[in-house]
């Protein structure tokens, strides 16, 4: 039963037209960087390279598709959580809108099991919003820019990743980033069962994205206490990957933060859900 | 004879929202093969007890057991034998009716073949729109939608909250139709929530009257209207003789007087009696007619 209602909950994303927005917006997106640096990238690259021209000589294909890749991926990761909440904010609450969550919770599944298919089938659909990012990002810029080392900016400095070492830095990447995006798609969704409105959920989560992001980032001694615990100081984590050595220890902590998050907020919303009067 | 299986007992419940109480102590009981009209006006609590034995709310106290089973710790087993509309049958617009059945099905506790599905549609009458989305439905097209839903898997029980809002006197009638099909052809046992007091009336063999949260009554439909009087009407050529007449020798049961007719507060037995002594005093009587019992009935009682 369990499977065959996950089945139905993945039918319904790829049914609904809102799906489709925020891979179409990924697809323009990327798409319209790629055509800026096709254009004029070597203008946008010794933005980069020149405070280090006087130290350092640059030779061989500087713009190349593993550095069109991690700017395009560096740019995304902002706006991706807003895409991904678009769909899982309205898992349960659309259902309340739409008034089928009567329909739907009259069947002899329990709530819980309604529940976490909805939330497997909003954590396949952010996968399939990865897998499309990474697609479009890594082999349409490959294939249009070439491989090369990949140049990394760093606030002390330049670092260099050899070509054969980007492919599996970015393949650890992308599995931290999707547990960050799959941290999202949770936060929605305990949002989405305390809502019986689309809005809401999507509000809510970008709201709570942007004020923690405030909290990382603001250099006050009262806030630093809460800074590692808060989950947006850990979206980035994927970025650790790209640093020469990789900080094992803090990307360990991030996941483990990140996973914390999960697990208590998939918590909540199953509590809510299973306590929820269903009264639209 | 054995008396026929108890397929929902409701016992004492009570659903409060907060210092509200929107379902009061109310008990009733609905039998294998009945058509059980659930009347009420509204706030009465009828959609309140409907999701409260759905589970789609919980109940503040009460018991709620159907098909001999209490509600709770057999919530599974029960509701894969209970079709429903609550309030409304809203579908996913952006798929086919088809499509929306499926989903259903799949996850009704049943393996539903889609032969079953077609069958249904047809049944309903909407198959050759089947594949059209429901987005272009209208209200009783998604009506008949969700009469089909709740027959997909076969249930024992179908519960229908008041399935007929909304529709046009077409509409009702179709809806109707399928209701008593589902009873004489099924054999459905089915509980039937309705503000349209003469819709019960037509087609529900016993009831229950709540209002407040309260039980008022229940029984047989037939039973509970015999013991109330009727409003009479009587057709007749003199009508102030017949006023006269009736203002004089039997005042309590003058109802109000038109044109030609005499309206009449009186019991079904005395029709007769009245009728000789229209007869008796030269009043010629052209016509008889009792109306609105059950609205009559259902008015006394939640005034009262």
């Amino acid at each position: 039963m369990f499977l065959k209602s996950t089945y139905n909950e993945i039918l319904k994303i790829a049914s609904k037209p809102r799906s489709y927005i925020g891979i179409a917006a990924i697809t323009l997106i990327i798409s319209v960087i790629l055509l800026a640096m096709w254009l004029d990238g070597i203008t946008y690259i010794s933005f980069i390279t020149a405070p280090f021209e006087q130290s350092l000589s640059f030779t061989g294909n500087i713009l190349n598709g593993n550095l069109m890749a991690f700017i395009i991926l560096n740019m995304l990761i902002i706006h991706v959580p807003l895409l991904i909440a678009f769909v899982t904010g309205d898992l349960i609450s659309g259902e309340g809108a739409m008034g089928t969550i009567r329909l739907l919770l009259t069947k002899p599944i329990s709530r819980t099991g309604i529940l976490l298919s909805k939330y497997l089938a909003g954590c396949f659909y952010t996968l399939i919003v990865l897998l499309w990012m990474a697609l479009l990002s890594i082999f349409v810029s490959k294939f249009l820019f070439g491989p090369g080392d990949l140049m990394v900016l760093k606030s002390d400095g330049l670092n260099i990743i050899q070509a054969q070492d980007v492919g599996i830095r970015f393949f650890y990447g992308f599995i931290v980033a999707y547990l960050a995006l799959i941290m999202i798609a949770t936060l929605s969704l305990t949002f989405s069962c305390f809502s019986d409105n689309s809005i809401g959920p999507i509000i809510s989560t970008m709201g709570m994205i942007i004020l923690f992001t405030i909290i990382g980032t603001l250099d006050v001694p009262v806030f630093a206490k809460i800074q590692p615990l808060l989950f947006t100081t850990h979206m980035a984590a994927w970025r650790s990957f790209f640093e020469d050595p990789i900080p094992v220890e803090q990307i360990r902590t991030s996941i483990i933060v990140l996973f914390v998050h999960i697990i208590g907020l998939l918590g909540i919303a199953i509590y809510k859900f299973n306590k929820k009067d269903i009264l639209s | 004879m054995q008396d026929p299986q108890k397929i929902i007992e409701v016992k004492h419940l009570v659903k409060n929202y907060g210092k509200f109480r929107a379902v009061d102590n109310v008990s009733f009981d609905v039998y294998q093969g009945d058509v059980f009209g659930f009347l009420g006006p509204n706030g009465a609590g009828k959609s309140t007890t409907i999701r409260t034995m759905l589970s789609l709310i919980s109940a503040t106290s009460g018991e709620i057991k159907i098909f001999g089973k209490e509600l709770n710790a057999n919530r599974r087993e029960i509701l894969s034998e209970i079709g429903c509309i609550v309030e409304k049958p809203d579908f996913y617009k952006y798929l086919s009716a088809q499509k929306n059945l499926e989903i259903f099905a799949r996850i009704s506790g049943k393996n539903v073949p889609k032969s079953k599905i077609i069958e249904v549609l047809e049944f309903v009458g909407l198959k050759g729109r089947e594949k059209d989305k429901v987005l272009g439905y209208s209200h009783g097209m998604r009506q008949r939608l969700g009469i089909a839903q709740t027959l997909i898997h076969d249930p024992k029980l179908i519960i229908l909250d008041e399935p007929t809002t909304g529709l046009d006197p077409q509409g009702i009638i179709d809806i109707r139709n399928l209701i008593l099909q589902l009873k004489n052809e099924r054999n459905k046992t089915i509980l039937l929530s309705s503000h349209i007091l003469s819709e019960i009336e037509l087609i529900a063999n016993r009831m229950v009257i709540i209002s407040k949260g309260k039980t008022l009554v229940q029984g047989n439909v037939k039973e509970l209207l015999d013991e109330e009087v009727l409003l009479v009407s009587f057709t007749v050529d003199n009508i102030e003789q017949a006023k006269s007449l009736i203002t004089n020798k039997f005042p309590q049961a003058f109802q109000s007087a038109s044109e030609n007719q005499i309206l009449l507060h009186i019991s079904k037995d005395e029709i007769p009696k009245y009728n000789k002594m229209f007869i008796d005093e030269n009043i010629q009587v052209f016509g008889i007619e009792s109306k609105r019992k059950l609205e009559d009935y259902f008015l006394k009682l939640i005034n009262n």
